[in-house]
């Protein structure tokens, strides 16, 4: 039985479509990375996994429970972590945690909170208001917070964002722990090692769920070739390759160039005369994650509209 | 185990409400700082009794008589004879401008009628507008010019000497007249009407605001164990604030009560739980704490209009009357008005008390019903 399994889930706002007919499987144990642009509708498919939201159309099992008649159940076995910090700032981590605890009836509470609380190292902070955290720490706050209850999914919205490097790398480190144990993680991200970091990845653009699978099968599906330019007057070529034909993407990686396109005679045909330049080398290289999702984006301006 | 309601869940949100209660240092001294200064602002403002009222005489004789009367009444300090009218009517302004609170008009055969015996009279009006303001006056007014009178008829003290003086007064403009104890028991109610609704009105409005709500949502604790997590911290906070009124009603203003203590504070439970149920209420139908606190707003105003704590009830238009039943607070009144001054028992103020349960089942209904489950 899959943890997540969803079909065909619209979620309207107004006359807009917010998310569009988006299906998922997550099996259990699996960490999968949810990647999209901003307003893309990642929180909102999430919202509607933990039963925050209704869906307009679709239907599905969260854990084995329907999805839009057991959300009770749902929310009792699902960890939810919020995009923004969302427990109480005017608590302190202790109290804020011991409410957890009595929500989720863990018993006894006080032990439930010392153990999380020497989990994180915070026994010595534990009076501390939350508000006064630090966005770090408040992080590891609500992911210890909605891993108390030991839920068998966690539904992680974010949750580096704006994190400093060794705390997202300790952060992965943990959700690896977790998964190995058995916890099935969905966790939507913008960085791109971290997308690395899953065993698959989703990406969502406009509400429609462009494609799935793991970081080497989506970078082999998405069918772009790569080439490197390095030499001198870089900048130069950058602006007079941007405009030719088969020419899709330009970047400037330290002291060399990507070149992206999907079409290799194109492609090629543009590169030839800056190949032949004084100096100037062009190497076919590795097309990255990252190249492709600027393409994905490339082809779904502003989801902001 | 419990699906739809557990106490530890509700145990935990009661906890943290406390907490978060304690924490709000503002809204903490709001509960105690705003019962005590309204009741001190509206309880002098509205109750004592005030002295040196504006007034005008009118007394075309200008006989010893007259003048000793006048005299004895600006002894009292009550009224302070600013005016001389010449005539009823430039009284009649006088009083329909506000300049003046009573007009005292002393015949001209005032001093032919007490020489020959027969019972003089006078004429006292009041603005009885703000009745509690002149009541003080008028009743103090017959005996001190009756008094003057015979001092100066040369009759002793306590003796009965020739006919009677006879005061006519008339109460201008509101001729009910309330008593000030009418009202201190009154400010009771529009206290914990104003504050209960107020607080509570931003419950779930401060949580959306917050960003806190999607994360409680998230988590299960049951609608019905939300809304009671949300509104029972207020009963304590509402038992707070009428230990403060009824023991400065006692202490400041003196006022008497004749009834039932258990009688009256259980009443005053379910008014106070039918007002933070209403506060609830809007809390899940307002969309941000401003619009909250403009419908407490909105529910306090005719609130103290119509449900008899300004006007007398039985004064007001059929159509008001009607509508006032329709507010806690005009039974709350009729309840406690009736236990403090009448003492009346349970079977006198029975109907009322079951209006008062209705309001909450009413609240608590509407209430579950509208809680939204989700962030639609
Ligand atoms: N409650 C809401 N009402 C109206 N529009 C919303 C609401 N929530 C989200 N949206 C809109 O839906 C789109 C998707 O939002 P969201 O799911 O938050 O995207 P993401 O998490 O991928 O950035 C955005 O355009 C956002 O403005
Ligand atoms: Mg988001």
């Amino acid at each position: 039985m899959n943890a997540i399994d969803v079909h065909g889930l619209v979620k309207r706002f107004g006359n807009k479509t917010v998310v569009d007919n988006v299906s998922m499987q997550v099996a259990p144990g699996e960490i999968v990375g949810f990647l999209g642009p901003n307003g893309s509708g990642k929180t909102t498919t999430i919202r509607i996994m933990c039963g925050l939201l209704t869906p307009d159309a679709g239907s599905g099992r969260v854990l084995g429970y329907n999805l839009l008649t057991d959300s009770l159940k749902i929310k009792r076995e699902v960890g939810y972590m919020t995009q923004k910090f969302s427990f109480y700032e005017d608590l302190t981590i202790a109290e804020n945690l011991e409410f957890v605890a009595r929500l989720y009836r863990l018993k006894p509470v006080a032990n439930h909170v010392a153990d999380t609380l020497a989990d994180l190292g915070m026994t010595s902070r534990r009076n501390q208001l939350a508000g006064t955290l630090s966005g770090g720490w408040k992080q590891r706050l609500a992911l210890a917070a909605c891993i108390m209850h030991q839920p068998k999914l966690l539904l992680l919205d974010e949750p580096t964002a704006g994190v400093d490097p060794k705390a997202r790398r300790e952060f992965w480190d943990e959700i690896h722990r977790l998964a190995r144990d058995g916890l099935t993680v969905l966790v939507s991200t913008h960085y791109m090692d971290e997308a690395e970091r899953c065993h698959r990845i989703a990406y969502i653009s406009y509400g429609r769920m462009l494609t799935t699978g793991s970081v080497a099968e989506v970078v082999a599906n998405a069918g772009l070739i790569t080439y490197i330019v390095s030499g001198p007057g870089l900048a130069g070529i950058a602006a007079a390759l941007e405009s030719r034909d088969g020419v899709e993407q330009v970047a400037p990686f330290g002291a060399t160039l990507h070149v992206v396109g999907s079409d290799r005679q194109e492609l090629e045909a543009a590169l030839s005369d800056i190949a032949a330049r004084d100096g100037v080398t062009v190497a076919p290289g590795e097309t990255s994650l990252e190249d492709v999702f600027i393409q994905f984006m490339a082809g779904s301006k502003d989801n902001m509209a | 185990m419990n699906r739809f309601f557990s106490f530890g869940r509700l145990g935990a949100l009661l906890v943290k409400e406390f907490i978060q209660m304690r924490r709000d240092r503002v809204t903490f001294a709001m509960m105690l700082g705003v019962p005590l200064m309204q009741l001190l602002l509206f309880g002098y403002a509205i109750n004592t009794d005030p002295k040196s009222l504006p007034a005008a005489l009118v007394a075309t004789g200008n006989d010893h008589y007259t003048r000793a009367i006048v005299s004895a009444l600006q002894t009292t300090n009550y009224y302070r004879f600013d005016h001389v009218a010449e005539s009823a009517a430039e009284a009649e302004r006088l009083m329909a401008r506000g300049e003046v609170s009573f007009v005292v008009t002393i015949p001209s055969d005032f001093a032919r009628r007490v020489d020959r015996g027969e019972a003089p009279q006078i004429l006292i009006e009041a603005d009885a507008t703000d009745p509690s303001a002149s009541s003080g006056a008028v009743s103090t007014l017959s005996t001190l010019a009756a008094r003057a009178l015979n001092r100066e008829r040369g009759v002793a003290p306590g003796a009965v000497g020739g006919p009677a003086l006879d005061v006519v007064v008339h109460r201008r403009y509101n001729p009910e007249g309330i008593s000030q104890y009418n009202i201190v028991p009154g400010l009771l109610g529009v206290i914990l009407q104003m504050t209960m609704v107020m607080m509570t009105s931003i419950a779930l409005t401060r949580e959306i605001e917050r960003g806190t709500m999607e994360n409680l949502l998230a988590m299960p604790a049951s609608p019905a164990e939300i809304m009671l997590g949300k509104v029972l911290p207020y009963l304590v906070v509402g038992g707070v604030q009428v230990a403060v009124v009824l023991v400065t009603a006692k202490l400041l203003f003196s006022v008497p009560f004749v009834g039932s203590l258990p009688l009256l504070l259980g009443a005053i439970l379910i008014f106070v739980l039918a007002l933070v149920l209403l506060g609830y209420t809007i809390s899940t139908i307002a969309r941000t704490q401003m619009q909250a606190l403009q419908l407490a707003f909105f529910f306090f105003l005719p609130s103290i209009l119509v449900s008899g704590f300004m006007f007398p009830y039985r004064g007001m238009p059929g159509w008001a009357q009607l509508f006032g039943e329709i507010l806690p607070l005009t039974h709350f009144l009729r309840v406690v008005r009736a236990v403090m001054l009448k003492g009346a028992d349970l079977a006198a103020i029975g109907t009322e008390i079951a209006w008062l349960i209705g309001f909450v089942a009413f609240f608590s209904a509407l209430a579950l019903l509208r809680f939204r489950r989700t962030l639609d």
